[in-house]
């Protein structure tokens, strides 16, 4: 056979051209609204013009580098931003009721919050932290205090490994049964959507797969939104993701189409790793 | 500077065009043989085959190793999928190559100067639609993938066209049977390679745009007015 011709090969070019795609509805039912919400440190601006739905009963990935804005988001949908110090503009509507509107306490019962480290109270056992919640809203009854703590154990994956050790202390557990621990003192109050902030990023991988397979339980009965920087988590566990970039939505979709073709270049660059 | 992994990507695309090369060399020096009667022609062509089968096996472990590794998503993701089924269809094509080449020694053993009907125009086209197949995925040019799909029911319907009147022929005269056999072969042969450029142009296109046009789906909707088909 006659030599084959030398080739000259290109680089991968991302400058092509794209097809409009067809895309279906993308949410049933919207959890949460936002509506063109900026968040600001002092002067500063965190996040820019946030326009959002969140899916009921859905898990919402947000991703993006650092800095550009994910965990401001987040702490903006129970009004944690304004703990830190934080100020917000815009509309955030849950279940069509403005969150602004609402008493702050009264919202994070309804949605509460897991974050990057867990964090049980030290002082207090198993069974106090899960109860922790409840008593603070001033349930006494000790049948029904019991009944919670074990069905929330049960449903943080957890129970079987310390229904022996309730009395033991929060802190005296592994890593990854104290963050699952955090997760069941969050579902006790009884909310309707959960976030988290990098939940396994402090977790070895047998631990993490434990939390990711929680996630996608309890989307059965809560709306979840989660913060990560590990797009293989994010593309695991969640129905729609959400890219951020310098405190900017760029995309919102679904996540099998985020991670297969993404709408817009800079989703896509920062998914395959060309920036971040 | 480039990054491991892109260069890895670099690397297979290179390996995946040096193949697409082999390829169509193999069928440009195939169908020649087959239409001077070359033996020495064909020969090379059939001696080459496992040149082909090696490179297909180092693709695969390369791309084998890229999911494994590299968990791609995206456009790196549709790249290594489409190199998959590309280095699949090269392979084929070299297989039908080797199968026209066959037949070349059979026309050159034969000493016959027996019509080739419309395999010249049919070798034309079925190199053209391999050619421009392999530079859409070069040059990452999705209008030269479609003109390539354009071109597929005619060499569907040139084979069916020739198959008729070959068989016409043998009914009548049966000294032809030989050359008739032969004939189907290279058109048959040369439709597929025709079908397998067709999906190589595919698979550029869903590199390229996310498309999914197998089995024309997508263009026959655009074509009575739908929009086009994403994703599944």
């Amino acid at each position: 056979m006659e030599n084959a011709q030398a080739v000259e090969v290109p680089t991968i070019s991302l400058e092509h051209s794209r097809m409009p795609l067809e895309r279906e509805p993308l949410i049933s039912s919207s959890k949460i609204i936002t509506d063109k919400v900026s968040a600001y440190f002092g002067k500063t601006r965190a996040l820019r013009d946030v326009s959002v739905e969140i899916a009921s009963n859905k898990v919402t990935a947000i991703i993006g580098p650092s800095g550009c804005g994910k965990t401001t988001f987040l702490r903006c949908l129970n009004r944690m931003h304004e703990v830190v110090g934080g100020t917000v503009e815009g509309t955030i509507q849950l279940d069509n009721e403005n969150i602004f509107e609402y008493d702050p306490v009264a919202l994070r019962k309804r949605v509460g919050m897991v974050f990057q480290k867990p964090n049980p109270f030290p002082t207090m056992s198993i069974f106090d932290n899960v109860a922790a919640g409840l008593r603070l809203n001033g349930i006494r009854n000790k049948k029904r205090i019991q009944e919670t703590v074990e069905r929330c154990l049960r449903q943080a994956a957890l129970w079987d490994e310390v229904k022996d050790s309730l009395g033991k202390s929060g802190v005296s557990i592994s890593g990854g049964q104290q963050q699952r621990l955090c997760i069941a003192r969050t579902l006790a109050v009884d909310p309707e959507v959960i976030l988290m902030d990098e939940p396994a990023s402090a977790l070895d991988p047998i631990s993490t797969a434990k939390i990711e397979e929680l996630i996608i339980e309890l989307k059965q009965n809560y709306t979840v939104v989660i913060v990560t920087h590990n797009m293989q988590q994010a593309a695991r566990v969640s129905d729609f993701t959400s890219f951020f970039y310098l405190g900017e939505l760029i995309e919102h979709d679904v996540t099998k189409r985020i991670f297969t073709s993404p709408a817009k270049k800079q989703t896509e660059d920062y998914i395959t790793g060309r920036f971040g | 500077m480039k990054r491991h992994f892109e260069q890895e990507l670099e690397s297979l695309k290179t390996t995946l065009i040096k193949m697409a090369s082999v390829a169509e060399e193999a069928v440009r020096l195939s169908i020649k043989a087959c239409l001077e009667h070359d033996l020495e022609l064909a020969k090379r062509v059939i001696d080459n085959e496992d040149r082909m089968n090696v490179m297909e096996i180092e693709i695969d472990n390369a791309i084998i190793d890229l999911l494994a590794l590299q968990q791609p998503v995206a456009i790196d993701l549709r790249l290594i999928l489409a190199a998959q089924k590309i280095n699949n269809d090269l392979e084929r094509i070299g297989d039908h190559a080797v199968n026209i080449a066959e037949s070349a020694m059979m026309f050159a053993e034969r000493k016959e100067s027996a019509p080739l009907l419309e395999i010249p125009r049919m070798s034309e086209i079925a190199e053209l639609m391999l050619r421009d197949a392999i530079d859409s995925f070069i040059h990452q040019d999705p209008e030269l993938s479609t003109e390539v799909l354009q071109k597929d029911d005619m060499i569907d319907q040139m084979n069916v066209r020739l198959v008729q009147e070959v068989v016409q022929k043998m009914k009548t005269d049966m000294k032809s049977v030989d050359w008739g056999i032969d004939i189907i072969r290279v058109s048959r042969n040369l439709e597929r390679i025709a079908d397998l450029a067709t999906n190589i142009a595919e698979e550029v296109i869903f590199v390229l745009q996310a498309r999914v046009v197998k089995h024309q789906a997508d263009i026959k909707r655009t074509e009575h007015g739908g929009v086009s088909q994403g994703l599944p």
